[in-house]
């Protein structure tokens, strides 16, 4: 299976063509928590991706692999090892008994025996030694002779002869494998038995008991040999077993990663990621699954997006037809005004009230297609870099908040920030605006430069405080704290363009109520 | 009173604005188009003309530009907040301010006054002619010339200049400027005075790249001089 992440290359699907189409959410009118900025989710899972695992699924897989290759030749060779050894010893060790007895057999016993004609049997027997030569030792009551210089042999055990002597009258074979300095022995012992010519079948023990001690020092280096085949066979069997074991975990490992990096991808908001599904292994059926589900969830959001989009749209549109007629309206509204006091009291009242109201929906209109502007991002901000306290008081001057006994000042001198003056205007005149309707004077301003170098502005009322159940949504479009009062004095957006205004600066604004009663608006933005 | 042409094409915003201004004592003729508006100039020789950016066939820039190629008439655009692309083009055409609509006729005309206020002479003593550098000033005539050869400047360009080489070498922030040539409040849009920095630097500067003259002060504003 061949697996790699490659975001599709279609035009207009890209998630930044579309309105609202960025990686972050826009959790739109979340009071008291409107911060502003990026997440950092995606950098963390970055440095995430290429951290070495000692216990990875590499690892495992090739410590598996290795344990059942070792275990598999290690097996093999033991099994081989035993039955040639058996093998080989046997043969040997048969061959020789059955010469060897042989040899015991055809001696022509004329007892009693001297040492001589004792040695010339021995000395026939060793040259017959099969299928290696042996030595050939026998004793006779005390005497002891052998085909060799020595006349006993330091490797024939007591065990042995205590065996050969048990049973002197029946002719068997005894035979014991013995380790001397190093050198492997088969020792055989054989009682010699003359028969009696009419009685067939019982044998007479001789007294005199053969024995023949045989290297088996070829053998054991033919079973060396063996050994040294089968380990020089299972480690290079051990170095190839690591090959499989490095493919089969590559290959499930890459379409593994990619599917990660492809996952972690999607989650950054690309959800035109795709994976290269090739071969009908499961993972190539998950890779398929990865694909068709990303491909949904893309048609989905697109979807969504799309509606959205339609709807905002829509918004924007309808604030822009409603515009043009209210230009005209707006114009003639003082031709009214004026008017109103020569007509009759029913027609004066009607032609104010429409003139009042169209102020009113151009306001409206106003807020509604700033608020459009926002949702499309189309807002501009005009940075200059102004004196704080200075634009703090041409907005309360310029709205003619200046009786001292309804709105306060505490402004920091000095402050100098890059902002959008009009903005900045709109935000300390919607909350100014919002303190002196819903609160209760003194409304108080402070601007100061905090110890993280942010301009704060914050405006606080004496009046009841914001309802705690209220204070989640402030900052939200059209939100009716009453629902009784169907329509506020205000447009109903002035707490939600403030918001808009506030994050286009970088900053946030939070409401709060203050301990010792009235609300607080907190606007915080970096200098 | 003044004499304004309006060029409008949507007929509502055309009569209620008409109606409005007219009620005020200005004489107002009305256009629909850019065409039929450009045609008027030169028999109806109105005082100022209030032009709208989005209209069918010749837009309000190419109105605007094609006024300025033969007569320093005062200008103003009346746009839709938003259109904020058009408004830039506009000023560096040779607007001298912009109106958002929709607007009440009370601030129509409170910029139509002030774009035709004459700048406030600041006292006696002073000579009627200034110069400074190549640049005569002649604040009585209001006209000023470079090198003796007399210059064409708009209106709001000119109050500018007289503005500031009114007191040479003194820092004016935008916002000020805006109040005081532009009669705009302080939050007013600061892209007015940096458009009618760039077309009067294009005219009275001898390298506009590198400016003698209007000189800016990064994070303050602009200032006349020091030659």
């Amino acid at each position: 299976m061949k697996a790699c992440v490659h975001p599709r290359e279609e035009p207009g699907t890209d998630p930044a063509d579309l309105p609202g189409g960025t990686a972050h959410g826009r959790g739109a009118g979340r009071a008291g928590d409107a911060e502003a900025g990026g997440d950092t989710g995606p950098h963390r899972a970055r440095a995430r991706l290429r951290r070495p695992r000692p216990f990875g699924l590499r690892t495992r897989m090739v410590f598996a692999f290795l344990l059942v290759a070792a275990v598999s030749c290690g097996t093999t060779a033991a099994l081989t090892y035993r039955a040639a050894r058996s093998a080989i010893l046997e043969q040997t060790q048969n061959t020789a008994v059955s010469a060897f007895r042989e040899q015991v057999d055809a001696l022509a016993l004329d007892l009693p025996l001297d040492e001589t004609i004792l040695r010339e049997m021995l000395l026939n027997i060793a040259r017959q030694g099969k299928p290696r030569p042996w030595r050939v030792y026998a004793e006779y009551g005390a005497l002891r002779v052998s085909s060799t210089d020595r006349p006993a042999s330091s490797v024939l055990t007591p065990e042995l002869k205590a065996r050969a002597h048990a049973r002197e009258g029946v002719p068997h074979t005894s035979f014991q494998r013995v380790v001397k300095g190093g050198t492997p022995y088969l020792t055989m012992a054989v009682p010699a038995v003359f028969r009696t010519h009419h009685e067939q079948g019982t044998a007479q023990p001789s007294g005199l008991v053969v024995y023949a001690v045989m290297e088996l020092r070829e053998d054991e280096a033919n079973i060396e040999a063996l050994v040294t085949a089968a380990r020089d066979g299972a480690l290079p069997a051990l170095a190839i077993a690591l090959i499989p074991a490095l493919l089969a975990a590559r290959g499930v490992l890459r379409p593994v990663r990619e599917l990660r990096r492809a996952a972690q991808s999607m989650g950054r908001g690309r959800l035109d990621t795709r994976i290269h599904a090739k071969g009908s292994d499961e993972l190539s059926e998950l890779a398929r699954t990865f694909n068709e589900s990303a491909a949904e969830l893309e048609r989905s959001v697109a979807e969504l997006r799309r509606a959205e989009a339609r709807a905002r749209r829509f918004a924007s549109d309808v604030s822009h037809e409603l515009r043009t007629p209210l230009a005209g309206m707006l114009a003639v509204t003082e031709v009214l005004d004026e008017d109103a006091g020569a007509l009759d009291s029913d027609t004066a009242r009607a032609v104010r009230l429409i003139s009042a109201e169209t102020v009113k929906l151009a306001v409206l209109v106003e807020d509604l297609m700033e608020i459009s502007r926002f949702d499309a991002r189309a807002a501009e901000l005009h940075t200059d870099e102004v004196d704080v306290a200075d634009c703090v008081r041409k907005t309360l001057i310029s709205r003619r908040w200046t009786d001292p006994e309804q709105v306060h000042a505490a402004l920091g001198e000095g402050i100098r920030a890059r902002l959008d003056p009009r903005r900045f205007d709109v935000v300390v005149a919607n909350l100014v605006g919002n303190a002196l309707r819903h609160g209760r004077p003194l409304v108080t301003v402070r601007a100061y430069e905090d110890e993280d170098g942010a301009l704060v502005v914050q405006v606080s009322d004496r009046g009841p405080g914001i309802p705690p159940e209220v204070l989640p949504h402030v900052f939200e479009r059209f939100y009716k704290a009453d629902p009784a009062r169907t329509r506020s004095t205000g447009s109903g957006l002035g707490l939600a363009i403030t918001l808009e205004n506030v994050r286009l600066h970088g900053g946030t604004v939070r409401a709060a109520n203050h301990p010792a009663g009235g609300a607080v608006f907190t606007v915080r933005i970096p200098l | 009173m003044p004499r304004v042409l309006l060029i409008e094409d949507d007929p509502s915003v055309r009569e209620g604005v008409e109606l409005g201004l007219r009620r005020r004592g200005h004489e107002v003729r009305t256009a629909a188009t850019g065409e039929t508006g450009l045609a008027a100039l030169g028999e109806f020789r109105p005082d100022l003309l209030l032009l709208d950016l989005m209209l069918p066939g010749m837009n309000g820039v190419q109105v605007c530009r094609r006024v300025r190629e033969t007569s320093q008439l005062p200008i103003i655009m009346l746009t839709a907040r938003g259109d904020d692309f058009d408004v830039v083009i506009g000023l560096e055409a040779g607007a001298d301010d912009y109106i958002v609509k929709p607007a009440r006729t009370e601030v129509i005309e409170a910029r139509i006054r002030a774009v035709l206020r004459r700048i406030e002479e600041p006292g006696g003593g002073r000579p009627a002619v200034e110069h400074h550098g190549d640049l005569a000033v002649d604040r009585a005539g209001l006209t000023v010339a470079k090198g003796g050869e007399r210059l064409a400047l708009a209106p709001s360009e000119l109050k500018l200049l007289l503005h500031l080489t009114a007191a040479p070498e003194q820092v004016f922030s935008r916002q000020q400027l805006l109040e005081h040539v532009w009669e705009h409040n302080y939050h007013g849009d600061a892209r007015l005075v940096d458009a009618c920095v760039r077309r009067l630097r294009a005219k009275i500067e001898d390298t506009p790249g590198d400016p003698r003259y209007i000189q800016t002060l990064r994070g303050f504003g602009y200032r006349f001089g020091p030659l």
